[in-house]
């Protein structure tokens, strides 16, 4: 028998965290991870921060003048700076003596590529900003082209397959580990569909005085080619596959992993998306690559230690099943 | 009381009494004594204020740009290849109405590599929408420096002060600094109202489309040509505290019935000062400094050059494939004139090279040469080029 469950949206709504610094009815597509874990990222720091946004979709989405969908202080000056500008916001909050944080958003192209110089000064002079980067793996603003962040073999607008190439040549950039040998307090990875991991890691990095890290990995329906509605499978299967693990860097050095309850072949992922599809032919150079990704995954499993050999209420499976108030309440 | 300081250390006391919260810079012949002073002032107690090293010129900007919306008063400097690297934000800076002040040394720019001055920098930043003042001499740079947070609070502009580099950077002269209780009561504490606040959140910097960007610029374009009014205010009322002026928009000097002016920007004056008591007495020239060029004071312009039959500009920029780029702007604006006086237009002392004396001679042996209004590098040596070059 089953019991029809009705809940009027009023109650849903009490069920939201109370303060949502990014609101509905911006101009994201369906299903845009960027939009849910900047949503989340907000909910997590509250409503005392102030954000420098780096040139993007969620700059352009979010504030078509003269509308704007944030409820926090928010400014996006250019593309390649959001990490100096929001180091000059957070030298300024310093010298008034204020303890409002600085938050600095930028996709994987203003962080991995364009940003890369600023972010690092920003790290390097230790600004107490916690600087999160929105990773959908290319430049989607533009029209998807490759960017170093960018997985190899993808295929892009600016990697496509041909008869002389299978997509991008080169490796994804290893962005947290160049960002952690900084060796600031806290860097870390995340996935958009891990939400208490995300708060969990937000609230951490907000906790610490000093420069922080969070990498989000964001589902782009539209460049990684999925439907709208697949985006948190689709990013959860980059966790449970081992191709983006969910780590934390203390100071330079690992701190913690999430564990993988069943680990999956890298082709339950790849086939998900329209980015790989030339992967999936009889061609041996198909094959190839995908031997060459899984090898990719199974390095990753290999030395940040992802096997998990118990049912960890913190692992790839216990992690999303977090009920409010209980003690996997992160 | 007058001291004997090099340029570059009364530009950065001149700052330090402005009370900035937040500096940043990067270094860059010749603005690194500017910065280095400040930080001295600063490791010495003498100046309360977050001093970002940044990683570049850049980031310099980028980070003043940060710390005026969160509601501190921030300075930078810079030069040359600089001036060039900020280019992209200072366009941002300016056209979200900052008000900020940033010290131009100015250099000339690569290629070929040249650390010496001329003004080539700002010049080539002109459309960037800062103001942009020129200083003729250090006590100059001085009180400009402190009029420009004044003018940039009340016009939510950014202000450009631009010294000549080296000439005045680096060269002691005796400089009235003003007292901290003066800068004190001509430089109130300052709100910036679209400050980032989480009581009153704001987003700033959105994307705006063709049915606004329009009307952005338009009241962008008007906010610089009604800052004349404030430039000229702030010179009156600091000449009312310190008995000091710096020129307002322009100033015009030498004998009334003068039918020949020389137009210059910068510190070129002082040589042209010079080089007229050297000639014959009653030597009928006028000296125009443009100490304004953005805004530019077109119709003061016009006001200081009725009657003139000769106008010469000199400047230490230009436009390659065009000409002068001072020359073209006063040239359109005397047009306007029932009876315009006719332009010359030369550069000179590119890439630091001196301009001596005699510069002003033979600009006056010019006016008798046939084919004196085509523009030209005054003082090159066309012997030393390939013929087709000349």
């Amino acid at each position: 028998m089953t019991t029809k469950i009705i809940t009027a949206i009023s109650e849903l709504r009490k069920k939201q965290p109370r303060f949502r610094g990014l609101e509905s009815g911006h101009r994201a597509c369906l299903g845009c991870g960027e939009a849910l874990a900047a949503r989340l990222v907000t909910e997590a720091t509250g409503p005392d921060v102030l954000v420098a946004n780096a040139t993007g979709c969620l700059e352009i989405f979010t504030t078509p003048w003269p509308e704007s969908a944030w409820r926090i202080p928010w400014v996006h000056s250019l593309f390649e700076n959001t990490g100096a500008v929001a180091a000059g916001m957070e030298s300024a909050l310093k010298a008034q003596g204020k303890s409002t944080k600085v938050l600095a958003f930028g996709g994987d192209g203003g962080t991995f590529d364009i940003g890369f110089q600023a972010l690092s000064g920003m790290l390097e002079r230790g600004h107490s900003v916690l600087y999160v980067c929105f990773d959908n793996e290319a430049y989607m603003n533009t029209g998807i082209q490759r960017s170093s962040s960018t997985p190899h073999a993808a295929m892009t607008t600016t990697s496509p397959p041909g008869k002389e190439r299978m997509g991008k040549r080169h490796l994804k950039k290893d962005i947290v580990s160049i960002v952690a040998a900084h060796h600031i307090p806290y860097a870390a990875t995340a996935s958009v569909s891990y939400p208490s991991d995300i708060r969990k890691k937000v609230r951490r990095a907000l906790a610490i005085d000093g420069p922080t890290f969070l990498q989000i990995h964001c589902p782009c329906p539209l460049g990684w080619g999925h439907e709208g509605h697949e985006s948190i499978m689709v990013a959860r299967l980059a966790v449970q596959t081992g191709l983006f693990p969910l780590i934390e860097l203390e100071r330079g050095g690992l701190a913690s992993a999430m564990p993988i309850r069943n680990i999956r072949p890298v082709t339950e992922y790849l086939q998900m998306q329209q980015r790989f599809r030339h992967l999936f032919t009889d061609e041996a150079r198909a094959k190839e690559e995908l031997e060459h990704i899984q090898a990719i995954a199974d390095h990753n499993i290999e030395i940040y230690g992802l096997r998990g050999d118990s049912k960890d209420a913190f692992d790839s499976e216990g992690m999303d099943t977090v009920r409010r108030g209980g003690m996997r309440w992160a | 009381m007058l001291q004997a300081l090099e340029g570059s250390q009364a530009v950065a006391q001149a700052v330090a009494l402005c009370r900035p919260q937040v500096i940043a810079a990067y270094p860059i012949t010749p603005q690194t004594h500017i910065v280095e002073s400040i930080s001295r002032l600063v490791a010495d107690g003498k100046l309360h204020c977050e001093f970002v090293s940044v990683e570049s010129e850049f980031s310099a900007a980028s980070v003043v740009l940060g710390a005026a919306i969160a509601g501190s008063r921030a300075y930078t400097a810079t030069s040359s290849q600089g001036i060039l690297l900020m280019a992209e934000v200072l366009f941002n800076i300016a056209g979200m109405r900052v008000p900020l002040v940033m010290t131009c040394a100015n250099r000339a720019i690569s290629s070929p590599l040249s650390i010496w001055n001329d003004q080539q920098d700002s010049m080539s930043v002109r459309d960037a929408g800062w103001i942009q003042l020129y200083c003729a001499d250090n006590q100059e740079a001085v009180d400009t420096s402190i009029q420009a947070y004044r003018i940039a609070e009340r016009t939510e502009l950014p202000v450009m002060v631009c010294m000549d580099g080296f000439i005045l950077t680096h060269t002691l002269e005796g400089i009235d600094i003003p007292t901290s209780k003066q800068v004190d009561s001509f430089l109130p504490p300052y709100q910036f109202a679209r400050q980032l606040d989480p009581r009153h959140p704001l987003s700033l910097g959105t994307l705006v489309s063709p049915d606004f960007y329009p009307e952005a610029r338009h009241s962008h374009h008007q906010a610089l040509l009604n800052a004349q009014a404030e430039i000229v205010s702030a010179d009156q009322d600091w000449f009312a505290l310190t008995g000091r002026k710096s020129g307002g928009l322009l100033t015009v000097e030498g004998p009334e019935q003068a039918t020949v002016a020389i137009l210059t920007i910068g510190s070129v004056l002082g040589t042209l000062r010079a080089a007229l008591e050297e000639l014959p007495p009653g030597q009928p020239v006028k000296l125009i400094k443009l100490r304004s060029f953005r805004p530019f004071p077109k119709e003061t312009l016009k006001a200081a050059c009725k009657g003139l039959k000769d106008l010469i500009v000199l400047e230490k920029a230009f436009s390659p494939g065009s000409g002068g780029i001072v020359g073209l702007e006063v040239l359109a604006a005397v047009a306007e004139l029932p009876r315009p006086p006719r332009v010359h237009n030369f550069a000179a002392g590119l890439g630091g090279r001196d301009i001596p004396l005699d510069i002003l001679p033979r600009l006056l042996a010019v006016l008798e040469e046939p084919d004196n209004n085509r523009f030209r590098i005054i003082d090159v040596d066309l012997e030393r080029l390939p013929l087709a070059d000349r």
